[in-house]
Parts: C-alpha cells; sequence; structure tokens
C-alpha cells in the first residue's frame, strides 16, 4: 500500500488587501497526483517557490487542499477527527534548527511528541533514548539544545519526531541552514533511519549531493511534478535541470561536458569514483583498439 | 587601502572560566583589489576575523592596521572605516527594516552624513549594482522574494561605498540557480569597481572558480593562505579538518593514479573537462 | 555585548538543589523572599546569607557565574541606593551641592542593596537550578486549582517556558543585527534621549520581525508534533514529592521560624536581657540546618 496518495492535489494562497478583499491568487501546488511506497527513500527536488515545501506541508495536515485530496496511510487529510493520527503516522522536520526545538534540554523536547499523543510515561523515556541512539544524539540528551551545532540540532529534531514512532518522516529542507559538515550528519542520519528503522522518508532538498542514494526522485518546477525518476534517470538530464534553476554534482557535469566533447560516457554518473573508472575503462578501451 | 593584520587574537569571555580563543596569533596583508575566499567550518573563526577588520570588534592582542593607522588608535575614526570596510552579515535580510527598498538603501550614505542628493545618489547606483529591477525600488523589501531581498541588503553596504567589501555566506539558504546570480553578481562588481573583496563561505566548490586567493582557517589560525591550485593540492589535509576540497580536485587526483596524464590542479569543470579530453584523446593519437 | 546576561539561566550540573522538585523550589523562593522582608536588623541578614550561601554551596553552581549575572542589573542597584541616599529625611550626614545624606538614608540604602541582592541571586538560584521545563511544570502543578476559575494554567505555562527557551536565540540575534547596522553606519550610542530612541528603529523593527517569523514556525512546529493543548498529555517526567522534598520543606520551615527569631533576639535582649538562651537556640538551629543539608546531599550520592 502507497503510504501518501495524492489526486490532483491544488493548493491556493489567497492574498488580501487591508480590508479583506482578494487581492491575488497563487497556486503554489498544482494538479499534482503521486503515490509513495512504504519504506522508499523519496527526494524532492525544486527551487525555491517551486511548490516543494507547500506540497510538503500537506503531508502532515499542516495545510488543507483547496481542491483535489492526499491521503495519508490511507486517511483523507480533509477528515478532522484523523488529523492527530496523520500528524502521528508522518512526521515532519522544518529548515530552521533553532524554531522547532521546544525544550530547553535535549532529552525533554524529544520527549515533547509523545507526551502530546499521551503516550505512559516509562515508555516516552524508552522512545526517547532509542529515538536519540538512532540518530546518534544519545549522549548529548542532558545539553541545553542552545549549544549544539546546527547539525546536531536538526538530529534532535529527527529523534524528536521518530520518537512519535511515525511511519512516514517529512524533511523540509532540513540542510538548507547547514554548513557541509552538518549537512553530512543528518544526511547520514536520515539514511539510517530509513535502512534500518525501514521509515519512509520525503527529503525536500535543493542541494543535489543529498539525493543521489533516493529510490525515486520528483523535481518541481511551478506546483507541477516536473520530472520523476531514478536519481540516474535525473541527473542526465542536465539541460533541462537548469532550466528548473536547478545544478548537479560537479562529477554529473564534469560528465556531461566530456560527453558533449564526443567521449562516450554513460548518463547520469553520480559518484568520483563511477566517473574515474568510467573515464579509465575509456581510455584503456580506446587505447588498444587503435 | 590595505590591510595589515599583525599577531591579532581574539578571546570571547576572557574573565570567566568559559574562554574561548576564537583568533589565535593571526597576521595576513590584504592588498588593494584581490578577490579573497575566506573558507573554514563554523567555529573555525572565520566570522570573527571579518568583524575585526571593520572594527566591529576588538582584538584581544596584536594590531590592526588599516591604510597604515592602527585602527584601536584613540584618534582613529571607527564611523569612517565602517564605511571603507563594508561588512555584509549572513543573512542580511533580515536587517532590512525601511518601508520601501530606496529608502533601506540610504540608510547607509545617510548615516555617513552625505546630503540627500548624493545618498539618493548612491543608493541607486547600488541598488543597479546588484542588478534589482527598477520596479521593485518602492516596494516594500518584504514582499520582495529571498534572492532579491539579499541583493537589497547587498546593495545597503555597498552604497556606502566601500573600498573593501567583505560578505559573510552571501549564498547561505538560497536554491542553486540563486547561489549562482548572487555569486556572478559579485563578481562583476568585483571587475567594475576593482575594490578588495572578501567571500567568506564555508564551501570551497562555491569559491573555487572566482577568487583569487584562498584563506583556509581552522581553530582560529591560518591553515592555508594561496591562489586555489595551491591550496586544493592539500585535498587530503583539509578533508581531516572537515572542508572537502571541490569533487574536481578528486576526480584529477584519481585519474592521475590510475594512470592517465592529466594536470591534477586543475580546479574548475570546464579546466577539469579539457584537460581529461586532451588527455583521452593524446592517448589516441598516440597509440 | 548582550550574551553576557546570565541571570537566570539553567546551569547545567548535578546537585541535591538541582534535582529537588520544583513545587519546593518555587516555595522555598517565595518563603527566602518573605523572610527577606521580615528582617529588622543585620542579625536577620546574616541568617539569610548563611542560608543563602548553603543553598548555593550545594547547587554546585559556581559562584562567579551569579556574580557575573548580577552584573547586568547593577545600574538598577545604584539608582536604588542613589534614591534612598539622597531622598530620606532625617539626620543630615553630608551635603553635597542641594542633597543631603542622611543617617537613616544610609542605613535604608545599604539594607536595600543586601535585600535586593540576596533576593535576585534567591529567585535566579531557581531558574539556575530548574530546566524552564521543569519550573513551568511546578508552576503549572502548583496554581492548577486555578484552573476551577477557568484559568489557563497549561497555556501560562507553556507560554512561560517557550519565553525562556527563546530569550537567548533572541539575545543573540539582538546582537547580530545591531552589529549589522552598526556596519552600514547605525549609532546606537551618541545623542539625547530622542536620537536615540530613534535610532532604535533599525534594530527593533527586523527583531520584532524575527521573533513572529520565529513565533510562527514554533506555532507550525508544534502543531505538527500534534500539540494541542494540556488535555490528555502526559509528563515525561511527573512532579512526584520524593523524601529529600519532604525534608527541604521541613528546612525552609525551620529556617524561615528560625531567622525571625534571630532577627528579634537583638530586640528582646534590649528589652530583657534575660532571654539570652533564645540566641543560641536559633544558633544551633541554623547550625543543623546546614548540617541536615549537607547530609541530605550524602544521601542522594
Amino acid at each position: 500500500m502507497s503510504i501518501i496518495k495524492t489526486d490532483k492535489l491544488v493548493f491556493e494562497y489567497i492574498r488580501r488587501d487591508e480590508d479583506g478583499n482578494v487581492e491575488g491568487i497563487t497556486r503554489a501546488v498544482d494538479e499534482v497526483t503521486l503515490k509513495i511506497k512504504q519504506g522508499d527513500f523519496i527526494a524532492v527536488l525544486g527551487h525555491n517557490g517551486s511548490g516543494k515545501s507547500t506540497l510538503a506541508k500537506h503531508m502532515n495536515a499542516i495545510l488543507c487542499p483547496t481542491e483535489g485530496s492526499i491521503w495519508v496511510d490511507g486517511r483523507d487529510t480533509k477528515d478532522e477527527s484523523e488529523v492527530w493520527n496523520i500528524r502521528q503516522t508522518a512526521g515532519m522536520v522544518f529548515q530552521n534548527p533553532d524554531n522547532q526545538i521546544i525544550g530547553q534540554v535535549v532529552e525533554e523536547d524529544v520527549g515533547f511528541g509523545p507526551e502530546n499523543m499521551g503516550v505512559p510515561t516509562a515508555e516516552i523515556w524508552q522512545r526517547v533514548e532509542e529515538s536519540l541512539k538512532a540518530v546518534g544524539m544519545y549522549k548529548f540528551r542532558k545539553y541545553s539544545p542552545n549549544k549544539l551545532s546546527g547539525g546536531q540540532k536538526q538530529r534532535v529534531s529527527i529523534a524528536g519526531v521518530l520518537a512519535m514512532h511515525p511511519k512516514c518522516i517529512v524533511l523540509d529542507e532540513p540542510t538548507a541552514m547547514l554548513d557541509p559538515n552538518g549537512r553530512k550528519e543528518v544526511i547520514r542520519a536520515v539514511r539510517a533511519l530509513n535502512d534500518v528503522e525501514n521509515v519512509t522518508v520525503i527529503l525536500i532538498t535543493h542541494y543535489m549531493e543529498e539525493i543521489i542514494h533516493a529510490d525515486s526522485v520528483f523535481v518541481m518546477d511551478k506546483g507541477k511534478v516536473a520530472m520523476q525518476g531514478t536519481p540516474r534517470e535525473i541527473f542526465s538530464k542536465v539541460e533541462e535541470l537548469k532550466e528548473l534553476r536547478l545544478d548537479v554534482p560537479q562529477v554529473t557535469l564534469l560528465a556531461y561536458e566530456l560527453q558533449k566533447r564526443g567521449i562516450a560516457l554513460p548518463d547520469g554518473i553520480l559518484s568520483i569514483e563511477e566517473l574515474t573508472d568510467e573515464i579509465v575503462k575509456y581510455s584503456r578501451s580506446h587505447g588498444e583498439r587503435r | 587601502m590595505p590591510i595589515i593584520l599583525d599577531h591579532v587574537s581574539h578571546v570571547y569571555g576572557d574573565d570567566t572560566t568559559l574562554a574561548v580563543k576564537a583568533l589565535d596569533d593571526v597576521s595576513l596583508v590584504i592588498p588593494d583589489g584581490q578577490f579573497i575566499g575566506l573558507i573554514g567550518h563554523t567555529g573555525s573563526g572565520k566570522s570573527t576575523l571579518v568583524q575585526h577588520l571593520n572594527g566591529l570588534l576588538r582584538a584581544t592582542s596584536g594590531n590592526i592596521y588599516f591604510n597604515g593607522q592602527d585602527i584601536d588608535d584613540e584618534d582613529f575614526n571607527k564611523k569612517e572605516l565602517r564605511s571603507k570596510v563594508g561588512l555584509v552579515f549572513q543573512y542580511p535580510e533580515h536587517q532590512l527594516f525601511e518601508v520601501d527598498v530606496f529608502s533601506d538603501v540610504c540608510f547607509g550614505p545617510k548615516n555617513l552624513g552625505l546630503s540627500k542628493k548624493e545618498t539618493e545618489l548612491r543608493a541607486y547606483d547600488a541598488l543597479k549594482k546588484v542588478g534589482l529591477p527598477d520596479e521593485c525600488f518602492y516596494q516594500s523589501p518584504f514582499d520582495l522574494s529571498g534572492g532579491q531581498k539579499r541583493r537589497v541588503a547587498i546593495a545597503g553596504v555597498l552604497a556606502m561605498k566601500p573600498e573593501v567589501l567583505i560578505l559573510d555566506e552571501p549564498t547561505a539558504g538560497l536554491d542553486p540557480k540563486g547561489r549562482e546570480e548572487i555569486l556572478g553578481q559579485i563578481c562583476k562588481l568585483k571587475e567594475e569597481s576593482n575594490i578588495t573583496v572578501i567571500l567568506v563561505s564555508h564551501s570551497m566548490e562555491d569559491v573555487a572558480e572566482y577568487v583569487d586567493r584562498i584563506l583556509v582557517m581552522n581553530h582560529g589560525s591560518i591553515m592555508y593562505d594561496d591562489v586555489p591550485k595551491e591550496v586544493f593540492k592539500h585535498y587530503k589535509e583539509l578533508e581531516e579538518v572537515g572542508l572537502a576540497a571541490p569533487q574536481v580536485t578528486y576526480i584529477m587526483h584519481n585519474l592521475k593514479e590510475a594512470g592517465l596524464s592529466v594536470d591534477e590542479n586543475a580546479t574548475t569543470i570546464k579546466e577539469a573537462a579539457e584537460e581529461v579530453f586532451r588527455a583521452l584523446t593524446e592517448r589516441t593519437r598516440l597509440l | 555585548m548582550l550574551r553576557d546576561i546570565t541571570l537566570g539561566q539553567y546551569y547545567q550540573t548535578e546537585s541535591v538543589i538541582h534535582r529537588l522538585d520544583p513545587r519546593v523550589k518555587l516555595a522555598g523562593t517565595v518563603i527566602f523572599i518573605i523572610s527577606l522582608f521580615c528582617f529588622h536588623n543585620i542579625w536577620g541578614y546574616l541568617c539569610a546569607a548563611l542560608f543563602l550561601f548553603a543553598v548555593v554551596k550545594l547547587s554546585k553552581v559556581p559562584f562567579k557565574f551569579m556574580i557575573k549575572g548580577m552584573r547586568s542589573i547593577m545600574f538598577l542597584l545604584l539608582i536604588t541606593v542613589v534614591f534612598n541616599l539622597f531622598l530620606t529625611p532625617g539626620e543630615t550626614v553630608l551635603t553635597i551641592w542641594k542633597l543631603h545624606i542622611t543617617k537613616e538614608g544610609i542605613r535604608i540604602a545599604v539594607f536595600m542593596v543586601i535585600r535586593l541582592t540576596m533576593l535576585i541571586i534567591g529567585s535566579s538560584l531557581m531558574t539556575l537550578t530548574t530546566t524552564p521545563n521543569n519550573l513551568t511544570d511546578g508552576m503549572e502543578k502548583a496554581m492548577s486549582p486555578l484552573k476551577l476559575f477557568r484559568l489557563p494554567v497549561h497555556e501560562i505555562a507553556m507560554i512561560m517556558s517557550i519565553a525562556l527557551r527563546f530569550i537567548p536565540i533572541l539575545m543573540e540575534e539582538t546582537d547580530k543585527i545591531m552589529k549589522a547596522q552598526i556596519a552600514r553606519g547605525a549609532d546606537f550610542e551618541s545623542g539625547n534621549i530622542f536620537k536615540k530612541a530613534k535610532a532604535m528603529v533599525p534594530l527593533l523593527v527586523p527583531l520584532f520581525i524575527a521573533a513572529f517569523r520565529r513565533a510562527n514556525d514554533l506555532a507550525m512546529a508544534m502543531e505538527a508534533r500534534c500539540y494541542r493543548g494540556g488535555a490528555g498529555r502526559t509528563k515525561m517526567k511527573p512532579l512526584i514529592y520524593k523524601r529529600r522534598d519532604v525534608a527541604a520543606y521541613l528546612l525552609l520551615f525551620a529556617y524561615l521560624a528560625g531567622s525571625i527569631v534571630v532577627d528579634r533576639v537583638p530586640n528582646m535582649i534590649a528589652k530583657a536581657p534575660v532571654e539570652e538562651q533564645v540566641i543560641t537556640t536559633a544558633g544551633t538551629l541554623a547550625e543543623t540546618d546546614l548540617i541536615d543539608l549537607n547530609g541530605l546531599d550524602n544521601i542522594q550520592d
């Protein structure tokens, strides 16, 4: 069964002037239909303002569709009685690490979700411990969040969601405000979650390096899904990506530049090792032929 | 005008048990017209360093000279220094406050005590330089897109006509295209006005293409200070301190090890592509 | 510059005081403050100082850390001193220009400083040793009878806890915006009061916008984590009184009674020298306070 399913999902932001009259309507999400399988690692790409964050907020029932529907684990988000179940099923991590940590001590923050759900005290402690261990932050459990680095704060946020035992976790640009080390930390934690705990991950980002391990990639533009496929398929379309205000990793770009110069390399090369191997292979085969 | 740092150290919380040495005996010369990339991970001391250059922070020990004058001298005009050394902070759009874009950019020159005419002229000039379309000039800065807001904030500093422009993470939080646009604009600015530009970043890849000198900071001191090519030669050491060289560097080194006759010092995609192409075609021709 | 304010920020360490139930600490703070206002002479204050010193020692919060926090309120203290010194009528000791310093003024000023200093150290000790969440939990529980009067007790507690969490963040933000505007030639220091007020605009507007942005984000994050008010919520750290809490309550009342007695004793002696006996009793009581508290620490470890 698909964990998240949308059918012609539309969301419109309505801007009003001071008297409450409608000034204009912006269609942030425009007839998006997609299905996400339980246990997958999904990446959603798109430039700022492409509608990817708006789409993400639907998965947690923070926003409700203007038209069309979205089902989370079979529950329609329009059904108000299901809102809390949906939020528990699909947890959400946001961009700014400072604006989502509620507790003044790491462990108290991780316990916040289970507390809200009415989980018994002993179990909260157990969940907090498990979640903090899963993201490698257990030894920081007594720390004040203000003393942590950006990457560590985001891992605490992830633990906070994990403690609610969700089936799916939606990360809305969790690395946009982090430095390269912090980004690596967070992505490593997210991947472990997907591999080990089998939690469905929906990672929204504009950093290309972060999506190479995804099972499937959606590229959004103007509220629509502009491209969909495996990372390899997506990265083989260098020109199209550029038109969508995105770029590709340097490796892929270098391979693409070589292809343009007539070197026959496979499409959508993703890693440094892969490119090195391919170039060496090319040089051997061409060297031997003549 | 050149800036000289002579054995500068800075300690935060000097009087408490929690003292942190943010800058540790830094000496360097920043000559006119250079384009410098200042690289280091969070907490390496790069932000502390740049705040010394315009006198926002005072060195705990050591001296800083701007145009031959010690900036900590009693009679040194700090306000003038701040107009000559413009500092754009991280997420500068968070400092916008005026009702419209144009007045916000006027804030800097107005503080310098310039005439209304001169102030407006400079604001207009600065907004043009950052490539903001005319129709945005009288909009509220809060109605603009993220990238545009950032341009306005940069213009706000440019309008003071600095001789040295320091930008702390000017691309943070922008999407790839936005990053490219801002960096491109800064480059153009550099070429047109020939001011000194210091680009603070934690990403080598972002700055490699543009700058002619890279300063790598680690634990409050300068680890490397050289042209990009020379700095990237230490890609293994860089990785140890949590800074990666551009992917291209790794590929070129791998290829060299695999026996291809490439110049491993290529840093940009274009250079690398040409180099690999040359090596591959040469090899086929030779054999 | 602004981040130097450590007044009342939680200080992470392990101590008996840290482990006490927040309700005990709340009651303790209230009792301590009441006691300060009951005193009439130096003996009472000495008693309070002794008590405070014992608690600070037990809390393992470095004294330096507290003194540093005090710096930010020096100005307030100074104003109090000046007002009391010059505006208390009585026997003039010294005249500076048109202002008279009176004997009573000096007395009141000195007591005021002692009282305020201890009051601030005493109450900051509560926030220094209690995590804001714990503190608000304590308040929520202590105030829960007020729910009957339709007071949104849980919400008030939550608002307080969030406010405490965001104070350091907003401080840092203020510092940063200030620096950024100074880099654009802003001047926050010179000029008269009107000019200074006007100079605050470039600081306050971005600060308010930032605060609203954060509030908005936080509300969304809380909702996303199933927050829906106090009903049906369980506690990760429920408040249950332990033996040490009962002991602490007893000690508190012993202190209150003891210190008031000590405070009154000299007066009584003046009236009737026969009652000298009481001093020693009170003195030993104060000593037992210390011993008991130390003993408690041993039990915990």
